[in-house]
């Protein structure tokens, strides 16, 4: 009975740890931003890799998720004669939680893992080492240029996943059921604010990029040297990060849309 | 790994396509409402009963939206609710004595106001007062009605 | 005291140097000298900490107690910059080689040039080729890291090393692994670039053999202190129980065969207690 209570005590105690040390990460990162800028290059190859090779899987989940938001929003509304409806509950569903929030799980399955796995076993391999008695500092110029690049690529995915399943739902809605293509959009833009809800969705997708970026650099910098070390962090990275998202949209959520 | 100029060309296609994006959802989808408002004139009126209208609800007249609704508030001393609605600046010919009424569009849908139009020839000058009002209809007041009404 | 007669300061000294993990102390004070323009070999046992000596020099660690100064600079007392600044005159080399895997070989040597010197690029590619040429791999220059032999790897690690012209060369555990050529080759490239281009290296090793063909002064490691130090040919000569074990290699002597353990009968007949 000690001994568990011990135990809990210590993961207690480490977990704390690993917070702390997330902390200093992200305030170094921050810090380090202002000098990451100066080197553009190094940004654009970093939004390339994680924004862009991304893009395929974004599309075509949200082409998919808006058809079945088009598809179940009809069968829900058509019983209550609200069928022209369906073109609102689409658009609030994609532009208030589902976009920034699935853009932020598939990223942190997509890139996220990635980013850990990178930066893992260039640790493991001792090239952050070596970096750094090259007098290079792997914080300036590894993690701070995929730092900005996801924080910069999760709010762009964002916007396309929404843009694009709005789409899936009038192509269900208006191609396959029929309602009347004109109902279907002006009642979405009579119920859809840009500040209320667009902006806000947006604020969201950068919070998340932000969230999620850190997580994978965290994990992959205090991942472990070894094979299973980077194996385990990169698995615990997209843990880590798809919860935080979740519960970072309820407290967002709650204080956006009270 | 893709050439340099491949990669920059790539990730400026993203950021255009991500930018453009943005451009749908804000005219296509949210009709881009609030950053370029129609210029209008606001008229009041004073309800029994909003029922469940919100701001923002279309106001329209002969199935036309000339207008939403801007505000709603409770006046302590009439206690009933003030509406304010702005009218698009086009339709600036709408008689003086046109009543206003709260409906719902289709059984459970949203609120709107719908304007039913008078026949004097001045027309509702900014600031005016629309007398004529129709209180929501409120469901379960119908049901309690039909249910007394029943029992007779 | 280490026998250095020259009345010049040394390039790296190091006095009274004490370094802990956990609650084992892998030096336990050290004193040690490195003069400017030599070879010096630090060799021991495995897990005589000698790869933590390279990291205390290179400021990557800091010392419990003691110092370590590298051109009369106490290395853990700089702050980063200044760190940053005396890193860019010392080169080190890795056990693995730590090349960028995403980099090829002429990026890998490019580097740390591109990053700390602005230079124009006709002038990197000559830099990068002198210094792929010093250690004969001008020719793989297109091949990637994942492409390269473990010697070739050392080589171009070498190369990257060396590649801002720095005072100081650390090499960690050069030979490890190598067939009998390549380390023929890495053991005169040590001393031919060491000549050639006037650097100061540091050698840690446990390849006797090797490294006392290139060393011109030894310290022999074990338990956290220095056990032995003096040229090659004086160790040789050497009656000390240690350093005949070590270089000698044989199996047991001061230093034991057998990890601290208790009895063995006193092992097998506790009942599977403790494991």
């Amino acid at each position: 009975m000690t001994d568990l209570v011990a135990a809990l005590g210590q993961r207690t105690l480490l977990g704390l740890q690993g917070l702390g040390r997330a902390v200093v990460l992200v305030l170094r990162l921050l810090a380090a931003v202002p000098a990451a800028l100066r080197r553009p290059r190094l940004i654009i190859e970093q939004v390339y890799a994680v924004g862009v090779l991304s893009m395929v899987i974004i599309v075509v989940s949200s082409l998919f998720v808006g058809m079945v938001l088009g598809l179940q929003g009809y069968y829900t509304l058509v019983d209550f004669g609200a069928a022209e409806s369906v073109g609102t509950l689409v658009a609030l569903s994609l532009v208030r939680e589902l976009g920034p929030v699935v853009t932020a799980l598939l990223f942190a399955g997509r890139a996220g893992s990635s980013l850990t796995a990178e930066v893992g076993l260039m640790k493991a391999t001792e090239q952050l080492s070596s970096m750094e008695m090259m007098a290079v500092d792997p914080e300036r110029r590894i993690l701070a240029p995929r730092f900005i690049a996801s924080f910069i690529s999760v709010p762009l995915l964002a916007v396309v996943f929404s843009a694009v399943g709005v789409l899936g739902g009038y192509l269900v809605a208006v191609g396959m059921i029929g309602i009347d293509a004109g109902a279907f959009w002006s009642n979405m833009q009579s119920a859809v604010s840009v500040r209320d809800d667009i902006l806000n969705g947006f604020i969201k997708s950068v919070v998340f990029g932000f969230v999620a970026g850190w997580i994978a650099l965290h994990k992959g910098y205090e991942a472990e040297p070894t094979s299973q070390g980077v194996s385990r962090a990169t698995t615990m990275g997209v843990v880590h990060a798809s919860l935080a998202v979740l519960g970072l949209d309820f407290l967002l959520t709650a204080l956006m849309f009270d | 790994m893709a050439s340099q100029r491949m990669i920059e060309i790539w990730v400026g296609a993203f950021v255009a396509a991500g930018l453009a994006a943005l451009m749908v959802l804000a005219l296509q989808i949210a009709g881009l409402t609030e950053l370029r408002p129609p210029p209008g004139y606001q008229v009041t009126a004073y309800f029994d009963n909003v029922g469940g209208l919100r701001e923002k609800a279309p106001v329209n007249m002969a199935g036309v939206r000339v207008g939403r609704v801007e505000s709603i508030q409770l006046d302590s001393e009439r206690h009933q609710a003030r509406v304010v609605l702005k009218i698009d600046q086009r339709y600036n010919r709408i008689p003086r004595d046109t009543g206003a009424a709260i409906y719902t569009a289709g059984l459970l849908g949203e609120q709107y106001i719908g304007l039913e139009a008078g026949w004097e020839d001045e027309p509702l000058a900014a600031g005016g007062r629309i007398e004529n009002t129709q209180s929501a209809v409120v469901l379960e007041r119908i049901i309690g009605q039909f249910m007394t009404g029943m029992g007779d | 005291m280490p026998a250095d007669s020259s009345t010049t300061e040394p390039l790296v000294k190091a006095r009274g140097l004490v370094f802990r993990r956990g609650d084992r102390a892998i030096f336990d004070g050290v004193d040690l000298d490195v003069s400017a323009g030599r070879v010096t070999a630090i060799m021991g046992p495995s897990g005589s900490g000698k790869t933590t000596l390279l990291r205390l020099i290179g400021g990557q660690l800091r010392p419990h107690a003691g110092s370590v100064r590298v051109e009369g600079q106490e290395v853990a007392a700089l702050p980063r910059p200044g760190l940053y600044r005396l890193r860019r005159r010392m080169g080190m080399l890795f056990q693995s080689g730590a090349l960028f895997t995403d980099l090829s070989v002429f990026d890998n040597v490019a580097f740390p040039i591109r990053e700390h010197t602005g230079l124009p690029e006709p002038l990197v590619r000559d830099l990068v080729l002198l210094k792929l040429q010093a250690v004969g791999l001008r020719g793989a220059r297109h091949l990637m890291p994942a492409e390269l032999s473990g010697g070739m790897a050392r080589r171009v690690a070498l190369a990257r090393a060396i590649a801002l012209d720095p005072v100081l060369v650390m090499y960690d555990e050069p030979f490890t692994g190598q067939d009998p050529i390549t380390m023929g080759v890495l053991v005169t490239l040590i001393r031919r670039l060491n000549d050639l281009l006037g650097l100061t290296s540091i050698v840690v090793s446990h390849d006797v053999h090797e490294t006392m063909a290139i060393a011109d002064y030894v310290y022999v490691l074990a338990d956290g202190r220095v056990i032995a130090e003096g040229t090659p040919d004086e160790l040789r000569d050497s009656s000390s129980e240690w350093v005949r074990q070590f270089l000698d290699a044989r199996p047991d002597g001061p230093v034991p065969f057998h990890y601290p353990a208790p009895a063995l009968e006193a092992d097998l007949f506790d009942g599977g207690e403790g494991r």
